[in-house]
């Protein structure tokens, strides 16, 4: 589920939900305490735990910052800078889970912390009839992960950063916009994982979100429109924001796609022109149409109906009070011949690709990262596991797709990137339009919703244009698509190559209760699919 | 120092604090909280926690240069630390021409939002009161998914013009699903209470299981234009998105549904049925809120929507001075007001209609029209010559809030409700509206 503007909970900026006390911006800058200190503050829990009865220990030791910069027009609204530093200590006694956090690191607070949290487990443990069974996990020692990258985005000057906003707000008032709100999101999770399986586990986890929204307004008739930014979240330095040329991807109608360097300014600028012309674009006449569905756009139909619907947690019921149960059931799995999709349609989960989001080395139950397959040739193959679960699909290991938001958060199973895989034959985004008689080309995230089990959606998008015998005629409007996850993926008839490949993102997808953010990427090429419902949503009142 | 203070204790720390700055104006904000949940699916209890917050903001301003600096560590050296920080912050900052300076001392309704009872919960009160219903769906042969939350904390604020205020408040909050082992029934409830004593686990757990063995089989119909009877569960994620709205500057500036032609915004005009009224009061008994804002703003009792017409708009306070206009905080808790149906009622004086208990994923479609989509879950049931005939498959809806208050039937008494959407409690009636628009059916149960 994709978090809505409201009501988080926490701490909110502007909806976003923000970890942590705020600090000078200098302060993210240093280096926190160092492995070997933290090793001996995880010892402390491990044997506190141990000796009031747990027969298993988990500890996160996490100094989470974040750098959020938020601009209207030619005003700075907000520069947020946090840190959040703490530990929590995660056990099972008497078969049964208990968690407890604290801020105080000191050693006897981190004792008295882990004794709260076999405290209770065991209180729990009257509630329960089957105890927690743990997939093997070998120790893997001392072992630091770093995100690739080659600039850290917490050492670039906040008035630097400041100097593209406002650059970009410039532009696009100069285009057209009436007016235009533009962010910046850094964050940088520092995490140590110890275990009693004999893992000391170092990572620096880094990811950048740059995104905007432009608005145009006809004052006489009242009438207004947005178009958001065609960025996508990364897990990458501030080197995404070089705009590079070899990474941008020409398309249809003097639009671009952007794949692992973005270009804010030159998106803003297109988006005011963009903008504009939503506010007299023609509205959609109901209908089937074939679809052709830009990578910024198909990321989150992936994520909502393949992402979501494959994680174990949901299939077994254990977020049948909040997110939903799912329609892709142990039965499907193990008949071994669901259709999920046409043959064309394969979807692996990542926890490794370079630039993503969803990257470390090791999860946070300190199992190491790797990729498999969800959907292969359009049959359901495997879900989403973490390890207490894994034997449940009769694996012997688990996936390594364990998160926690936050050293005070219980990590549980999250989504890894879950991607569809490119085409093998050549093939562009023209010339997939050429090949559509009747169609609808979509860019960009819109509205969004499914049902509990993911069987019924509904998207909307950015920006819609008009495909007629082969070309794009103009732009419409009031457009979304209505499908089933299943007939919807069986309905994928075409896929452009590798060259056309990019990852669409969410930076703050949300799950659980209390509820937690987790940073997840899609990977696609651009994708056709044929004869599916769109409705128009003009309204009047 | 515990971390939930008294007002006196609070108001010796914010001296304490101010007593250092040596800014032009400082306001600090002061803040504790002690929260604890747990959480069950498949009738085992998944997970739980307990964590405990305590923060302190401080904002020093020079002319219109603001800086803010937070901390949560009390001692005098951090206190007098996170000062110097926002002093410094100030310094470097930008001029602010939002910035309009703090407010002198206010004058607040009195609220009572703490209860002892709530804030003693322990992890056994939890598990005890989750034992209660575990022990209803084993029995029952159904599967049950939980989750409860309390939350005990205070706020308060003081600044350099002597404004001070605090703020004590508790809250619990307590869902559940209910499934049938076969998967083909679900059935829901929520409660929110500032009181524990009042959250009974076992009765609401017996609704739940009701609704589950109630929905199960259900048979589908057509989509389209019905007249719906939304339990207040399901109204409120719709009419969230009405309150979300109701700032003025996006109004003035054109683009909001509280926008219209010709430069305008709504105020005034009569947007919805006259039987709506919308207002907020934070001495309200069953909903009590904060009687301050965040800035130090008095919460009066004010109404939103009066008789269908549009009477506030929130004004922040600078917003408020470029219109000139009495600067409004947004709500703290949101009323609406009821009738004199009763859902039995409704049901009865239907000829045709859909019962719906819950609403899932609502999105805004159109910001222009707050037009939403979403769909129904968890019990949905066909009404027939005024009875309940039988379960329906889930729909996907298309509908505004908007379009849905000027076809209103009629209104029920109002409930203490939890939105399943953003967690916020309200008070709002159940309601009968016609055409409602479903536009497509779903398979989920």
């Amino acid at each position: 589920m994709q978090l809505s503007g409201a009501g988080i909970g926490g701490l909110m900026v502007a909806g976003i939900p923000v970890l942590g006390n705020t600090v000078a911006p200098e302060r993210l800058l240093e280096p926190g305490a160092d492995a070997a200190a933290k090793k001996r503050l995880a010892d402390v829990a491990l044997n506190a735990a141990k000796s009031k009865g747990a027969t298993y220990t988990d500890v996160r030791i996490g100094r989470y910052l974040q750098q959020f910069l938020f601009t209207r027009e030619q005003k700075v609204q907000n520069v947020v800078n946090a840190e959040s530093y703490g530990i929590g200590i995660r056990v099972i006694a008497n078969g049964t889970w208990g968690f407890a956090a604290t801020s105080d690191v000191r050693p006897e607070a981190i004792a008295r912390c882990a004794e709260t949290a076999v405290a209770i487990a065991k209180a729990n443990s009257r509630l329960q009839t089957e105890p927690v069974k743990l997939a093997p996990q070998k120790g893997v020692g001392d072992v630091t992960w770093k995100t690739p990258l080659q600039k850290n985005a917490f050492e670039i000057p906040v008035g630097q950063k400041i100097d593209l906003l406002m650059k970009v707000n410039s532009e696009a008032m100069k285009n057209g916009a009436a007016f235009v709100t533009s962010n910046l999101f850094f964050v940088n999770e520092q995490k140590y994982f110890a275990s009693t399986d004999g893992s000391y586990i170092d990572q620096d986890v880094h990811r950048i979100w740059p995104t905007f929204t432009v608005s145009a307004v006809d004052r006489t008739s009242g009438k207004f429109k947005t178009r958001d930014a065609l960025s996508s979240p990364m897990g990458m330095g501030y080197e995404y924001l070089d705009g590079l040329a070899s990474e941008k991807i020409a398309a249809p109608y003097g639009l671009v796609g952007y794949r692992n360097s973005y270009d804010m300014v030159e998106d803003a600028t297109l988006a005011a022109k963009q903008v504009k012309q939503k506010l007299s674009a023609k509205t959609v006449q109901p209908g089937k149409y074939d679809l052709v569905l830009d990578p910024n756009h198909l990321g989150l139909t992936i994520h909502e109906s393949v992402g979501h619907p494959t994680e174990l947690d949901r299939v077994l019921g254990y977020e049948a009070n909040y997110a939903g149960t799912s329609f892709a059931t142990l039965d499907k799995w193990k008949s071994k011949n669901f259709n999920y999709g046409s043959k064309m349609v394969n979807i692996v989960a990542d926890k490794t690709q370079v630039g993503s989001l969803g990257a470390v080395g090791y999860d946070d139950e300190g199992v190491p990262c790797k990729q498999w397959d969800l959907i292969k040739d359009g049959i359901l193959v495997n879900y989403q596991a973490i390890r207490d679960q894994a034997a449940i699909i009769g694996e012997n290991e688990s996936h390594g797709c364990c998160y926690a938001d936050n050293w005070n958060s219980v990590q549980f199973q999250r989504m890894p990137n879950v991607s569809l895989k490119a085409g093998s034959e050549k093939r562009s985004v023209f010339d997939m339009v050429k090949g559509v008689d009747k169609g609808i080309y979509i860019i960009g995230r819109g509205s969004y919703s499914i049902d509990q089990q993911r069987y019924n959606f509904q998207f909307g998008g950015q920006l819609f244009y008009e495909i007629k015998n082969g070309e794009i005629v103009g732009m419409l409007d009031d457009v979304a698509y209505q499908s089933n996850t299943q007939e919807f993926w069986n309905s994928c008839a075409q896929l452009c190559d590798q060259d056309d490949y990019r990852t669409f993102g969410s930076f703050f997808d949300g799950k659980g209760q209390p509820s937690q953010v987790s940073a997840v990427s899609h990977g696609s090429a651009t994708t056709r699919f044929n004869g599916v419902n769109v409705i128009n949503t003009g309204r009047k009142i | 120092m515990a971390t939930i203070l008294t007002e006196a204790e609070a108001k010796t720390l914010l001296q304490k604090v101010l007593s250092y700055s040596k800014a032009d104006e400082c306001e600090v904000n002061l803040s504790g909280e002690e929260r604890g949940n747990v959480r069950y699916a498949r009738n085992e209890v998944s997970t739980s926690g307990s964590l405990t917050n305590q923060n302190l903001v401080v904002q020093s301003s020079f002319g219109k240069k603001v800086g803010t600096a937070t901390i949560d560590e009390f001692d005098d050296a951090s206190l007098e630390k996170v000062v110097r920080r926002a002093e410094e912050l100030a310094r470097l900052a930008p001029e602010n021409p939002e910035y309009m300076g703090v407010l002198g001392p206010q004058t607040y309704l009195k609220a009572n939002g703490f209860f002892d009872t709530t804030a003693n919960i322990t992890p056994d009160t939890r598990a005890e009161a989750v034992a209660k219903s575990l022990q209803l769906t084993r029995d029952a042969r159904l599967t049950a998914a939980g989750f409860m939350e309390d939350r005990h904390g205070y706020s308060a604020m003081m600044n350099s013009k002597g404004l001070f205020a605090y703020y004590p408040s508790t809250n619990v909050n307590f869902s559940l699903t209910v499934r049938t082992e076969d998967g083909k029934g679900s059935g829901y409830v929520a409660r929110g209470y500032s009181d524990i004593t009042k959250l009974d686990t076992a009765a609401a757990t017996s609704i739940a299981i009701q609704k589950a063995r109630g929905s199960a089989e259900a048979r589908a119909i057509e989509p389209g234009k019905y007249t719906v009877i939304l339990e207040p569960t399901a109204a409120v994620v719709l009419l969230e998105n009405v309150f979300f709205n109701m700032d003025a500057r996006s109004a003035d500036e054109g683009r909001s549904y509280f926008s219209k032609s010709g430069g305008k915004s709504r105020l005034g005009d009569k947007i919805v049925d006259e039987r709506v009224t919308i207002y907020s009061d934070p001495t309200n008994a069953e909903l009590p809120a904060s009687p301050w804002s965040g800035d130090g703003q008095a919460q009066q009792k004010t109404m939103w929507i009066e008789k269908g017409v549009v009477k506030n708009l929130s004004y922040s306070r600078y917003w408020a001075q470029k219109q000139g206009k009495k600067p409004l905080p947004g709500p703290n808790n949101v009323i609406m007001m009821g009738g004199n149906s009763s859902l039995d009622d409704m049901i009865k004086s239907t000829q045709r209609g859909i019962l719906v208990t819950k609403l899932w994923y609502i999105r805004e479609v159109d910001p222009q029209t707050i037009l939403l989509t979403g769909l129904t879950r968890d019990g949905t049931f066909y009404i027939e010559n005024g009875k309940i005939k039988h379960p329906v498959k889930n729909f996907r809806f298309n509908e505004s809030p908007i379009i849905m208050l000027n076809n209103l039937e009629a209104l029920g008494k109002p409930e203490r409700v939890v939105s399943t959407e953003s967690d916020q409690n309200y008070l709002i009636p159940p309601m009968k509206i016609r055409e409602f628009t479903f536009t497509s059916l779903s398979d989920a149960v």
